[in-house]
Parts: structure tokens; C-alpha cells; sequence
């Protein structure tokens, strides 16, 4: 608990800091992680907890995304009513997903949602009135709050809220009767089938809440950027989601949330930083971030099992 | 006239689904046996066809090109097998999606600090450069026609090598009941490596095909990977038979519903709406198919596994 709430005063603090070093890019750039980390612990609700593993996430991030930019474009901007309007729509796209996928098991389950995530992508190139395939741009961030979101730090203050909120949820919704039938489900199927829980009930919930979660990350990258554009929607970014879910740890509390914050971070120490002795050992060295990044995952997947999380708290596998 | 067309979308359903096959195959019998996603096997595709540009300009030869690039190609695949995906066997589908994926980024930035930012060109060879008249008075360019030959000839030959021969029963066995094989006595880890260098081998050949008709580019290989998978979900994991019909339903399904769906779409809708309904439903369409067959055959179309 004392961890969590440093953790917390070192986030509210971290924008005062920033202004008094007057270097507002990075209240931005954390603003972007949190988002991330909204959007990744979504996806370690379904695939960590309920242990379905989607490929598709990003169908529900990006219509998240889309809702309010559309909404946006049509002159409706006030969050009260784009906002939920984004986490609705994400979370129908779920219930009619997951009603479908979760009548498959395993890597079926992986393509299929994969499979569905390809189509909303196609469907949002193929919206010409919207941009198309070059995006789509936003007027300016929403309104509806007696403060304006256009200023980076206030902006930064609501996103962190909202990331507090939902880890608080996830953190509730683990100890509560409904989490732990989830848990179950994961563990064993036919035997929670057999005690009599409705399987296929909860686990589509389960994916519902999951991907009305990813709305709402959605809803705020769109705002984030003031533009949103369908590789939102591609399926690398539904490789990243889940990539930030693994990285952080599979099931566990903070396991999005430092998956985002981790990979984001090096991609931005890499491809924004001059290191010198790097540099001199291999020029241009910051047009390959990929690299990089691809050699510490690598590195994390033979060394970490667990991920990020399952390091800090130095749980080794059985 | 439209019989003509027809004609020549078929064949170019054909060639495509040809050349997804050649993808499939390794990747479905990487999956069938070791229960390993490997999504860098695009990579392998990307890499065989760079190969062949660079092999293909500094020889001279299309010819003498290609069974360089094949054996470089399959090469690197063993190499890859032997250093770090034979690590990944044990551990679940996560680990490995995270660590192919890492894969990924790494081949395309080697492969843009090797080559360069810019596409390649690869040129077909010249004699078969212009286009044929097939019966029927159908001009077909003749080297799509090779495509179409050299796609049905590593089919026939893969299913002798899987049907007929000794090492293809221990493939199959493989496939069908891992622990059952190596309980018998199958060294299923030399016999994978194999596989994936054939695996490697084939996708350097679909790459080397299609390079002349598609770029060689970075990225080349993730979308054709995503085809490739659906392919081989739609033929049941592990079956060289599911993966051969699967090709060829996405390759033709895609390709017609490209060439057609516009055109049927014009009959009874606004020209603008038909121009952006057409290739957009063109698109969802074999994800579309995937979803249908999953519904229906949860194992898809021939599940390897009894």
C-alpha cells in the first residue's frame, strides 16, 4: 500500500517538476504512458485475469478513438457526452466480438479476435468522409469541464485520474466474487463449468468490460494527439498492447500499466537521446530504435518469464 | 468479355493463392509440430527476397539467383531455429509471440541498415517478360503463368514429401500426437530444425516469385504474415492438405472479391459509394471467411490433430 501511494505522489508530482524545470514535452510524453497503461491493463483484464488472449484489442482502442473523433468532426465535443459515447461503442464492438470468438479456444481464439480487429481496420480505411486511410484530425481536445484540457498540465492531471481509476477497478474487480469466478475460469474451465458457473456469461463480460476499458483509452488518445488515424486500429497495434501486457506481467495488478510505461520509455530513451559512446560505436544509431527495442525484449523474454512485474516483486517460477 | 475477365481473375487467385500456400506450409507444420507461433516468419519471406534482388543483380541471373537465395535463406532460418526459438518450445504462446515479435523489429532494422531505406528492384527474367496469349485468346502476363507452375510443383512435390517418404511420416506424426512421436523414439528436435530450414527455404521462395510483381521493401512481410496465418487457421493447424485449400480459398476469395465486388456493387449503387463499399467489404472479406469457418469448424477445415 505505501509502495502504491509513493507511486502515486511521485505521478501527481511529477508535471509540478516538470514546470518548474520547464520542460512541458514530458508532462506530454507521460500523458501518452498513461494512456498506454489504461489501454494495456484493459487488455490484462482479459488475457492476464480471464485468460483469453486477445489479438484484437486495438479494434476496441481505436473505435474508442474514432467515436470522439467523429463525434468531434460532427461538432460534438463536450466529454460528458463523447466520452461514454466512446466506451459504449468499444464496449459493443466487444459483446458482438467476443459472443462470436468465445465460442473458439486457444490460438483459435487468437486469430479469431485478430481476424475481427482486420475487419473494423478495413472498415475505418475505407471511411472516406473520415479521413481514410490518412486519419482523421480533431477541432481541438474536448470540452465540458470548467477547465481546459487544451493546457498540457490539466490535461496530464485528468488522465492520470483516470489511470488511477482504473487500476482502482481492476484492483476491486479481482477481490470481488465476480473477479475471482474469472480467475477460476482461467485456471480450470470444466470445473467451474461443473460447479455450475455460467462460463460463457462471465468470460464475455469479462471481455466486455475489458474492451469498454480500451474505449476509454481510446477516447483519450484520440484527444491526446487531437488526431487519430487507423494504424490505431492495425493489428502491430494490437501486437504492442499485448507485447506492453507481457512485458509488464501476465495477471498481475501493475502488469499493463509498467509494460507501457517501460516500452514507451525506451523507445523514447532510444530514438530521442544522443547516447555519445553509442553513437560513436554505431552512427545513426537513433534511425534503429527498432533494434534496440527488439533486443532488450528479446533479452526480457530469456531472462524475465515473468515480466517487469514478476522482477520487481522477485518471484521466481516454480 | 466478361468470361475473359473471369478467367484471368481466377488465374491470379490462383498464382496468389500459390504463393500463400508456399507461406502456410512452413508455418503450419512450425505450428503443428512444436506448437509454436512464429510470427517472425515473415521475416524469413522478407529476408529471401531481399536476398534474391541483391544475389539476382550481382549475378546477373534470375536463374542462378534463386537456389542461392533458397539455400542462404535456409540457412538463416536453421540458424535462427538453432540460437533462439529452439529456447521457446517449452514456454507458452505469450513468450513466444513477445519474443517472435521482437524478432520482427530486429530483421527489419538489420535489413534496413544492410540495405537500406529504399525498396529494391527485382526484375523477372526476360524472356518471360511479355505477356502470352492462352486459349481462349486471354493475354496473361507469362510470368504469372510460372508462378502458377512453380506453386503447383512444390505442392506436388511437398505432399510426396509428406505422403510418401519416410521423414514426412515422422512430420505427420509429429503433428498429430507430439509426445506419441517422441515416445517412439523420433528425434523431434533434429527433425524441426529441418523442417523450419524448409520452411525458411519456402518462404525465401515465395518472396524471390513475388518480388518482381509486389516490392521488395521493409514491412513487406507483416501483412502477407496475417494472410498466412489466416490461411493456415482456415485449414487446421498442422495439415499441408488444410493449408493448400486454405490458400487457395484466400487467394481466390480476395482476389476475385477485389476484381468483382466494385463492378457488383456499381449495378445498384451510387458510383462513389460503390468505389469505397467495393474494396473495403473486398478486404473484410477473407477475415470474413475465417470468422464463418471458425464458427462452423472451431479446428478448422482438416484438423491435423486426431
Amino acid at each position: 500500500m505505501k509502495r502504491v501511494l509513493a507511486c502515486f505522489v511521485v505521478l501527481a508530482a511529477f508535471p509540478l517538476v516538470m514546470q518548474a524545470m520547464d520542460n512541458l514535452f514530458y508532462v506530454s510524453l507521460a500523458s501518452r504512458m498513461l494512456i498506454y497503461a489504461i489501454a494495456a491493463t484493459s487488455l490484462n483484464l482479459a488475457l492476464g485475469y480471464g485468460g483469453m488472449v486477445s489479438f484484437g484489442h486495438a479494434a476496441f482502442f481505436g473505435a474508442g478513438a474514432y467515436t470522439v473523433a467523429i463525434l468531434a468532426t460532427e461538432g460534438i465535443s463536450n466529454l460528458w457526452l463523447a466520452w461514454p459515447a466512446a466506451v459504449v461503442v468499444a464496449a459493443v464492438a466487444a459483446l458482438m466480438i467476443g459472443a462470436v470468438s468465445l465460442r473458439t479456444r486457444g490460438v483459435y481464439f487468437i486469430m479469431i479476435t485478430l481476424a475481427f480487429a482486420q475487419m473494423v481496420y478495413y472498415i475505418f480505411v475505407s471511411l472516406k468522409e473520415y479521413g481514410g486511410e490518412d486519419g482523421l484530425p480533431l477541432p481541438g481536445r474536448s470540452s465540458g469541464l470548467p477547465l481546459s484540457l487544451a493546457d498540457d498540465v490539466t490535461w496530464y492531471y485528468l488522465v492520470l485520474a483516470l489511470f488511477a481509476a482504473t487500476l482502482y477497478g481492476l484492483y476491486r474487480l479481482s477481490r470481488s466474487r465476480f473477479g475471482r469466478v474469472i480467475e477460476a475460469i482461467r485456471e480450470n474451465e470444466v470445473r467451474a463449468e461443473a460447479i455450475g458457473f455460467p462460463v460463457y456469461r462471465y468470460k464475455l463480460a469479462c471481455f466486455v468490460l475489458s474492451g469498454a476499458a480500451a474505449g476509454l483509452a481510446g477516447a483519450l488518445i484520440a484527444n491526446q494527439a487531437s488526431y487519430v488515424s487507423p494504424s490505431l486500429l492495425h493489428w502491430i497495434q494490437s501486437g504492442t498492447l499485448m507485447i506492453m501486457v507481457i512485458l509488464g506481467g501476465v495477471g498481475t495488478l501493475w502488469g499493463g500499466a509498467l509494460g507501457a510505461i517501460a516500452l514507451l520509455a525506451l523507445e523514447h530513451l532510444i530514438s530521442d537521446y544522443q547516447i555519445d559512446w553509442l553513437e560513436r560505436l554505431a552512427p545513426n544509431y537513433q534511425d534503429h530504435a527498432g533494434l534496440a527495442v527488439g533486443v532488450v525484449l528479446l533479452a526480457i523474454v530469456l531472462a524475465a518469464p515473468q515480466g517487469l512485474a514478476g522482477m520487481l516483486s522477485g518471484k521466481r517460477r516454480a | 468479355m466478361s468470361g475473359l475477365l473471369f478467367l484471368e481473375q481466377s488465374l491470379n487467385g490462383l498464382q496468389f493463392g500459390l504463393m500463400l500456400f508456399l507461406l502456410a506450409a512452413g508455418l503450419t507444420l512450425v505450428f503443428g509440430i512444436m506448437d509454436m507461433i512464429n510470427l517472425a516468419h515473415g521475416s524469413l519471406y522478407m529476408i529471401g527476397a531481399y536476398l534474391m534482388a541483391t544475389l539476382a543483380q550481382a549475378t546477373g541471373s534470375f536463374w542462378i539467383a534463386l537456389p542461392l537465395a533458397l539455400a542462404a535463406t535456409a540457412l538463416v532460418g536453421a540458424i535462427l531455429e538453432l540460437t533462439l526459438l529452439r529456447r521457446l518450445y517449452g514456454r507458452d504462446h505469450l513468450a513466444q509471440v513477445l519474443a517472435t515479435f521482437a524478432v520482427i523489429l530486429i530483421a527489419n532494422e538489420v535489413v534496413r541498415i544492410v540495405w537500406g531505406p529504399q525498396p529494391l528492384l527485382l526484375n523477372a527474367p526476360p524472356s518471360l517478360t511479355g505477356p502470352v496469349t492462352l486459349p481462349g485468346g486471354l493475354q496473361y502476363a507469362s510470368y504469372r503463368l510460372l508462378i502458377i507452375g512453380v506453386g503447383i510443383l512444390v505442392a506436388l512435390l511437398l505432399y510426396f514429401l509428406i505422403a510418401k517418404t519416410r521423414v514426412g511420416m515422422l512430420v505427420r506424426a509429429g503433428a498429430s500426437n507430439r509426445e506419441m512421436a517422441l515416445a517412439m523414439g523420433v528425434d523431434i528436435r533434429r527433425l524441426f530444425t529441418a523442417v523450419f530450414a524448409l520452411g525458411a527455404a519456402l518462404c525465401a521462395l515465395a518472396g524471390a516469385m513475388l518480388g518482381p510483381i509486389l516490392a521488395v521493401q521493409v514491412g513487406m512481410g507483416e501483412n502477407i504474415l496475417i494472410l498466412a496465418f489466416v490461411v493456415i487457421v482456415i485449414g487446421g493447424i498442422g495439415s499441408i492438405r488444410g493449408a493448400l485449400v486454405g490458400a487457395l480459398l484466400v487467394g481466390i476469395v480476395d482476389t476475385s472479391g477485389r476484381a468483382f465486388l466494385p463492378l457488383f456493387f456499381g449495378v445498384f449503387l451510387p458510383p462513389q459509394f460503390a468505389s469505397a463499399a467495393g474494396p473495403a467489404l473486398a478486404s473484410v472479406l477473407i477475415y470474413l471467411l475465417m470468422a464463418v469457418v471458425l464458427f462452423f469448424r472451431p479446428q478448422g477445415l482438416f484438423p491435423a490433430r486426431g
